[in-house]
């Protein structure tokens, strides 16, 4: 596969294997996750992204393979450097909004003053000033997650790994949460995407690494991925009758609506270039729009999938569903 | 990482201090101790105020006069006059404890028909002492009809002081005084008990509260399990003792404060028993008893008697600074002990009702060592069952602090130190191997056979 060729990769994992008393968690995997840039880790619920999360977060160890961060074998002084959005949120509930959040940075080696300074800058951002001496417990749901998520960061790690990190915001904080994470990125930090919702951040991540079964099924940037997986098929809107017999290029689907428009999509032979099409049906019909079809991350997972492993292919799409 | 351990340790002890639930609970309880205290001693002087039981001799032995001389502090024989339904009209008037009539005709060698008349139901302690005090006048009736004469009989009676003797292993000898070598290892065998028991069930209940509020996958992520575990065991520790401390400095102050104040009435009555003895059947014996009551009392003399108790107890058989240095060995090797396994449990559950399946084998060897250390050791504490509970790590800490005071030999002392750190290590090991897999366990019901597993998972 090809891999990221923008910077050093900041995280390294080489052929790292987990397992459990029944079941292996993740089967020889191997990644890496470039500097300064958004890394989607995507798969169905049990493909093993929170084991291999776990590891990187060194709550538990691989059993083989081994994790390098900036080149370096991963090790505790590393914790300061790596934020964590676990998936299954939870604070201290009868404590401090404030305290909690100097008690969780000074574990990851900040000083007591430094945290203090940057917690003021954060509870102002998220407008949340007036919870710092409120318990956790009073705070709604929508709230917590905030100071979770300021939890996350405030040590200014350089991975953040933030696992499902849109569950339980409103449309409204989870664009807020958005641009944080864009805007962090932008300061130079590399953010690990958990999720299998792959819609959700396809458009945020610049590479991706599919998981399945405890196995790899792909990676590398995303836009490089998509137009590996793009087959020479484009979607026409029109009008008039569409009629399409022709050897170079074939009708995958076509649909009629009212008025005597059409949508299609047409997939090229090999040898045939766009403009070909598109003159055999300015011939025909009114062309409204005409562009080539690239499938996204779900598709491409899928199809993947199905090439790898066409046993599991209907327990994974029901996964993904 | 020993400052994130510390961190740990602090968060524990600031968020439990500084809990409204501590603040009451450190304040409201010296006042109770010290409310048992008036309550004792309202009990103790009440008590000690002698009983009262009128005779009524138609004997004609002269009995009354005899027992009259008989009275003890606790009890006063006082002769009187009239026809017996008056006099039993009389005794519960006065308020007096009983009536006890001596028919005419009473025959020395058989006497039968004397009546002891109470009010209500009579006591077993009341009527045995009674019935001492009336066999000692028959007895010294038929001695003088035997031909002793009155001055011999005074002779012959006697107190006997008892004075107890120990001799130690060189054959030294030494006061001994049970009561207070039973009195030392009791309140240190309770000291112990109760701490393991009320700081390792908040250390259960913490890991829980963690567990459950699903804040361990990021407590994780900066912190090893086993600095979180030992951080909580020792910062709840320093809650136990922060709470003991002042318990017991509060306890102090409330009593010195709180005592004179409800017991003046009984202090300025055994005052002026003193300073005015009447013409009662026996003035000074009841005189000397309130003054000892009122002393009692009193917070200062109290707190000599303390220290005075070391003093004494360097004068008696008793190793004190065995006592110290192995209370505070067993204190935290116990708590420590216990405290691993009360961590243990809070992981491996989700739930707090389910604590109960594994708290039982846990509790178990506590409560045993404490209920048989308090009838079999404290009885026999050189015994085959206080040896073999003062050397198994886990009923050592109450076993071996009872028998301290008792004097143990060195070589046992050392053995049972050994194998309670060796227990310690161990527990520490497997609480932590259980706490490591079981904190990030949920929705599983657990058994032992899983938790024997989690013992062998990698990290």
């Amino acid at each position: 596969m090809p891999q990221s060729s923008i910077s050093r990769p900041i995280l390294e994992a080489r052929d790292v294997r987990k397992q459990y008393a029944a079941h292996t968690a993740l089967d020889g995997v191997s990644l890496a996750v470039p500097e300064q840039s958004i890394f989607g880790l995507l798969g169905p619920n049990g493909a093993g992204k929170t084991s291999l999360i776990r590891i990187i977060t060194q709550i538990t160890g691989a059993d083989s393979g081994e994790i390098l961060f900036k080149g370096e074998r991963l090790n505790p002084s590393h914790i300061g450097q790596i934020g964590y959005l676990p998936e299954e949120r939870g604070l201290y509930k009868k404590m401090k909004v404030g305290e909690q959040l100097i008690y969780l940075a000074q574990l990851r080696g900040l000083s007591r003053p430094d945290a203090l300074a940057r917690i003021k800058k954060w509870l102002e951002r998220f407008d949340i000033k007036a919870w710092a001496e409120k318990n956790v417990e009073d705070l709604s749901k929508g709230m917590q997650q905030k100071v979770q998520f300021i939890a996350t960061v405030l040590h200014e790690p350089q991975l953040i790994i933030l696992d499902e990190p849109f569950s339980g915001f409103d449309p409204i904080n989870a664009n807020l949460i958005k641009d944080e994470i864009l805007r962090l990125k932008q300061e130079g930090a590399a953010i690990i995407f958990s999720t299998h919702r792959m819609e959700s951040v396809e458009e945020m991540c610049d590479s991706i690494a599919l998981i399945n079964r405890s196995r790899k099924v792909l990676d590398g940037p995303v836009t490089a991925i998509r137009n590996q997986f793009k087959n020479n098929t484009y979607e026409v809107e029109g009008q008039g009758r569409l009629l399409v017999v022709h050897p170079d290029f074939e009708v995958v689907e076509q649909r009629e609506r009212e008025n005597d428009h059409f949508y299609a999509r047409i997939q090229l032979h090999a040898g045939t270039r766009p403009n070909d099409l598109l003159r055999f049906l300015i011939g025909q019909v009114q062309v409204h729009s005409f562009r080539e079809q690239i499938p996204s991350i779900n598709e491409i997972f899928i199809r993947r999938v199905r090439e790898t492993m066409p046993e599991t292919l209907n327990e994974t799409a029901n996964a993904l569903l | 990482m020993a400052s994130k351990f510390l961190l740990v340790a602090q968060r524990e002890y600031l968020t439990r201090v500084r809990k409204r639930a501590f603040v009451v609970l450190t304040l409201l309880v010296p006042f109770i101790i010290a409310g048992f205290g008036v309550l004792v001693g309202k009990l103790a002087t009440s008590d000690e105020s002698a009983e009262i039981v009128d005779v009524r001799d138609t004997s004609g032995l002269g009995i009354a006069a005899r027992l009259t001389q008989l009275s003890t502090p606790q009890l006063q024989f006082l002769p009187v006059a009239g026809s017996l339904p008056e006099a039993k009209q009389n005794f519960q008037k006065d308020k007096h404890a009983g009536l006890l009539y001596l028919p005419a005709g009473l025959d020395v060698q058989n006497p039968e028909g004397v009546q002891f008349f109470g009010k209500g139901n009579i006591s077993l302690g009341k009527e045995t002492r009674v019935q001492k005090a009336l066999n000692e006048a028959f007895a010294e009736l038929k001695m003088q009809r035997s031909g002793l004469t009155q001055t011999q009989l005074d002779q012959l009676r006697a107190k006997v002081p008892l004075s107890s003797v120990s001799l130690d292993e060189a054959g030294k000898e030494k006061d001994s005084n049970s009561g207070v070598t039973t009195g030392i290892a009791s309140v240190l065998a309770i000291l112990i008990y109760f701490f393991i028991f009320l700081y390792g069930v908040q250390i259960m209940r913490g890991v829980g509260e963690e567990k459950s509020s699903r804040v361990m996958e990021v407590m994780l992520s900066s912190v090893k399990p086993f600095d979180l575990m030992m951080g909580k065991i020792v910062g709840i520790a320093a809650v136990g003792l922060t709470q003991f401390l002042l318990w017991g400095l509060l306890s102090w102050g409330a009593s010195a404060v709180v005592v004179p104040l409800v017991m003046k009435d009984e202090i300025a009555k055994a005052k002026t028993e003193v300073a005015a003895p009447n013409a009662k059947a026996s003035p000074a014996t009841v005189a000397d008893q309130a003054a000892a009551s009122a002393e009692r009392m009193n917070p200062a003399k109290r707190a000599n008697v303390i220290s005075g108790a070391f003093e004494q107890a360097g004068k008696l058989n008793i190793p004190i600074w065995t006592i110290v240095f192995g209370f505070i060995a067993y204190f935290l090797g116990g708590y420590l002990l216990y405290g691993a396994l009360f961590g243990a449990v809070g992981a491996a559950v989700d739930d707090q009702t389910d604590t109960q399946q594994f708290m039982f084998p846990i509790t178990m060897p506590l409560i045993l060592s404490y209920v048989v250390g308090f009838s079999v050791i404290l009885r026999n504490p050189d015994g085959p069952v206080a040896f073999w509970m003062s050397m198994i790590p886990f009923t050592s800490p109450v076993a071996m602090v009872i028998r301290l005071p008792f004097g143990v030999p060195a070589w046992q002392l050392g053995l049972s130190i050994t194998l309670l750190i060796m227990g310690f290590v161990g527990t520490v090991w497997v609480a932590s191997r259980i706490y490591r897999v079981g904190i990030l366990m949920y929705g599983k019901k657990v058994t032992y056979k899983e938790l024997s597993k989690w013992m062998f998972y990698k990290g």
